[in-house]
């Protein structure tokens, strides 16, 4: 306060000790409200370079400038894209080749998983009310409808596009060296696309689904050795009781507990499965050299000889 | 001529994939095999031409020297994948406003569906049924389609065609996987779809589902069809089944034999038979002959009207 009086060398009105000090006060107040107005202008005018700002740069770290550098660094320091290399082949953006297939397929796991989640907050897995959480879905919770529909088209769409992602990808050979084993995890990722879109589909607890799940799991009960059905199963002891239709479903028919099955396999242990092979896959097309191609076409003079063991 | 049937079977809304299915395969197929016929003209040409070859980008897009051979994640590829996202999500939207997830009765253990189909990607497995009994069509066969597509990097050995489109360089397997993928797997899921009616009966398209129809077709087993019903015992256990052991392995003899003379066919074949090893040559030959079985009993069935190769007490073929 004195510092400020000081400053401004008092008010010309002042003559009392008591006026003084209240309108050197009251002045006082003026000027700081004057400064801080000041400022906040200036702050204000400062945020037209938001990128400038303490908050901007702990968020991202480094200059987003027009260089090659920043597009770089853009790519390589943010958690979601650091899975892109920065720079690519200038002919493997193509659509013709990659066929968009495989990105398209985790998008729709995206989607799956988010509408999924939402769906689970209306639904109970239990024989009671899980027809009935539909109905409601249906028609009483605001978008519920649409939310249930796109779940299902997604789930529908994600097996197709998985499947032509499989057809390009041998199209192309990009099964060959060094990329057999990342083939092989995406057989897995297809199995796994398959079993969620199948343990999904008892869920409404419809005919719909109660039949096709009981075609489903009766083929398990002819498993050879391990269903009371199958070649040898009741050789070796295999019941309706004991077998492995009876582990998948938690019984002997299609009730209750092959629905709280579904439930969690569907929308726990599957999910949690297929995330961790989908790290993986992403990972090894990465570290075994990005996609394969288009790369330049071999001709059969330039063959190697095989390896001997 | 039934066009309401066959518009109420298009148009059932799970039916919808296999309706996409019926263009998006053929339209990839074309789309993937043009592409290899390019790529297999430039090498017919390259081939021909060692001068070329050495100079050449081998590529059939453009290229100049000087220009850079690799391109920025941001924007080229991600502005790519964003409007992916957005095509998906519009298609999905408008797709989910149309057309309503089906939801039927509550779930009636006492009242059965018919015809009660597995969700459609299994309709291949649920048709298969009809050639096999339920633990080949469902646990033997699904464990070696996965086991099978697993061993195919493995298999494979041939070093061409590694990252771009070609048919040439790769005929038997193309020719293999495209039998494989679009004959048998996704023309089954078609049959399943569409064809098969109530009581798993063939309906043709445009033909009426008659839920009273019924067929009097005597599916027979092999031994108990002339001449081989003549065998004596042929009627008991164990003549029974060693004559279908028997059939059986002259079946994978033959099959054997034909898919041998298949990847000895070319000159070059030959040349990537001689590089396989003979556990890669047995696994291949394993997984072939147990593929062909499916439409050699399809045959069997449709033609002859053959139930059983190989009756045994503890399981049919």
């Amino acid at each position: 306060m004195a510092d400020t009086d000081g400053k401004n060398g008092g008010a010309p009105e002042s003559k009392t000790p008591a006026g003084n000090g209240r309108r050197s006060t009251l002045a006082a107040l003026l000027e700081d409200s004057k400064a801080i107005r000041q400022r906040a202008i200036e702050e204000i005018k400062a945020l037209k370079q938001p990128q400038k700002t303490v908050l901007w740069k702990s968020m991202f770290r480094v200059k987003h400038d027009e260089t090659a550098r920043s597009r770089a660094l853009g790519v390589l320091t943010n958690v979601f894209l650091h899975l892109h290399p920065a720079k690519i082949n200038r002919d493997a953006v193509r659509y013709s080749y990659t066929w968009g297939m495989g990105g398209i397929s985790f998008y729709l796991y995206i989607v799956l998983v988010f509408t999924g989640v939402l769906l689970m907050f209306y639904y109970h897995p239990t024989k009671v009310v899980a027809f009935r959480d539909i109905l409601y879905l249906e028609h009483d919770v605001p978008f519920g409808k649409l939310l249930r529909n796109m779940h299902r088209w997604a789930a529908h769409l994600m097996v197709i596009t998985v499947e032509l992602h499989m057809f390009r990808v041998f199209l192309t050979g990009s099964y060959k060296p060094p990329r057999q084993f990342n083939w092989v995890v995406g057989v897995i990722l297809l199995v796994l696309t398959l079993l969620l879109s199948f343990t999904g589909y008892l869920l409404p607890d419809d005919q719909l689904g109660f039949w096709a799940v009981t075609v489903g799991t009766n083929m398990a009960r002819a498993t050879p050795l391990l269903g009371h059905d199958g070649p040898f199963g009741p050789q070796l002891g295999m019941t309706p009781f004991n077998d492995v239709r009876f582990g998948l479903l938690g019984g002997s028919i299609v009730d209750a507990n092959a629905l709280l099955r579904a439930y969690i396999w569907h929308c726990v242990a599957l999910p949690i499965i297929a995330s961790t092979f989908m790290i993986v896959h992403f990972w090894r097309v990465r570290k075994d050299g990005g996609i394969s191609g288009p790369a330049p076409v071999m001709l059969e003079s330039e063959i190697k000889e095989p390896r001997k063991l | 001529m039934d066009w309401h049937q066959l518009w109420t079977i298009l148009t059932t809304p799970d039916n919808i994939p296999i309706t996409a299915l019926l263009f998006l395969v053929p339209f990839y197929t074309w789309y993937g095999l043009r592409q290899a016929l390019a790529n297999d003209r430039l090498i017919a040409q390259l081939e021909a031409n060692p001068e070329m070859a050495k100079t050449h980008h081998r590529k059939v897009y453009p290229y100049k020297p000087g220009w850079p051979r690799e391109v920025h994640v941001w924007p080229y590829l991600l502005r790519i994948e964003l409007l992916a996202a957005i095509v998906v999500t519009v298609i999905l939207m408008v797709w989910s406003i149309t057309l309503d997830a089906p939801l039927e009765e509550p779930a009636n253990p006492n009242l059965t569906m018919n015809p009660s189909k597995a969700p459609w990607y299994f309709l291949g497995l649920q048709e298969m049924l009809v050639y096999f009994d339920p633990w080949m069509a469902g646990v033997v066969m699904p464990t070696l389609i996965i086991l099978g597509l697993m061993a195919i990097p493995y298999i494979d050995e041939n070093p061409l065609g590694n990252g771009y489109y070609t048919f040439r360089q790769r005929k038997f397997a193309i020719l293999t996987f495209i039998f494989g993928f679009i004959v048998l797997w996704v023309s089954m899921i078609v049959i399943g779809t569409m064809i098969r009616g109530p009581g798993w009966m063939w309906f043709w398209p445009g033909q009426t589902w008659d839920h009273n129809k019924l067929i009097f077709e005597v599916n027979r087993d092999l031994p108990d069809i002339a001449p081989f019903s003549y065998i004596p015992g042929i009627k008991t256990q164990p003549v029974r089944g060693l004559f279908g052991a028997a059939v059986m392995g002259i079946y994978v003899v033959l099959a054997g034999w034909l898919i041998h003379k298949l990847i000895t066919l070319t000159p070059f074949n030959r040349k990537i038979y001689a590089r396989m090893s003979l556990l890669q040559y047995v696994v291949m030959q394993f997984f072939l002959i147990t593929m062909l079985l499916l439409p050699v009993k399809m045959l069997l069935r449709l033609l002859f009207r053959i139930k059983y190769i190989w009756v045994t007490p503890w399981f049919n073929i």
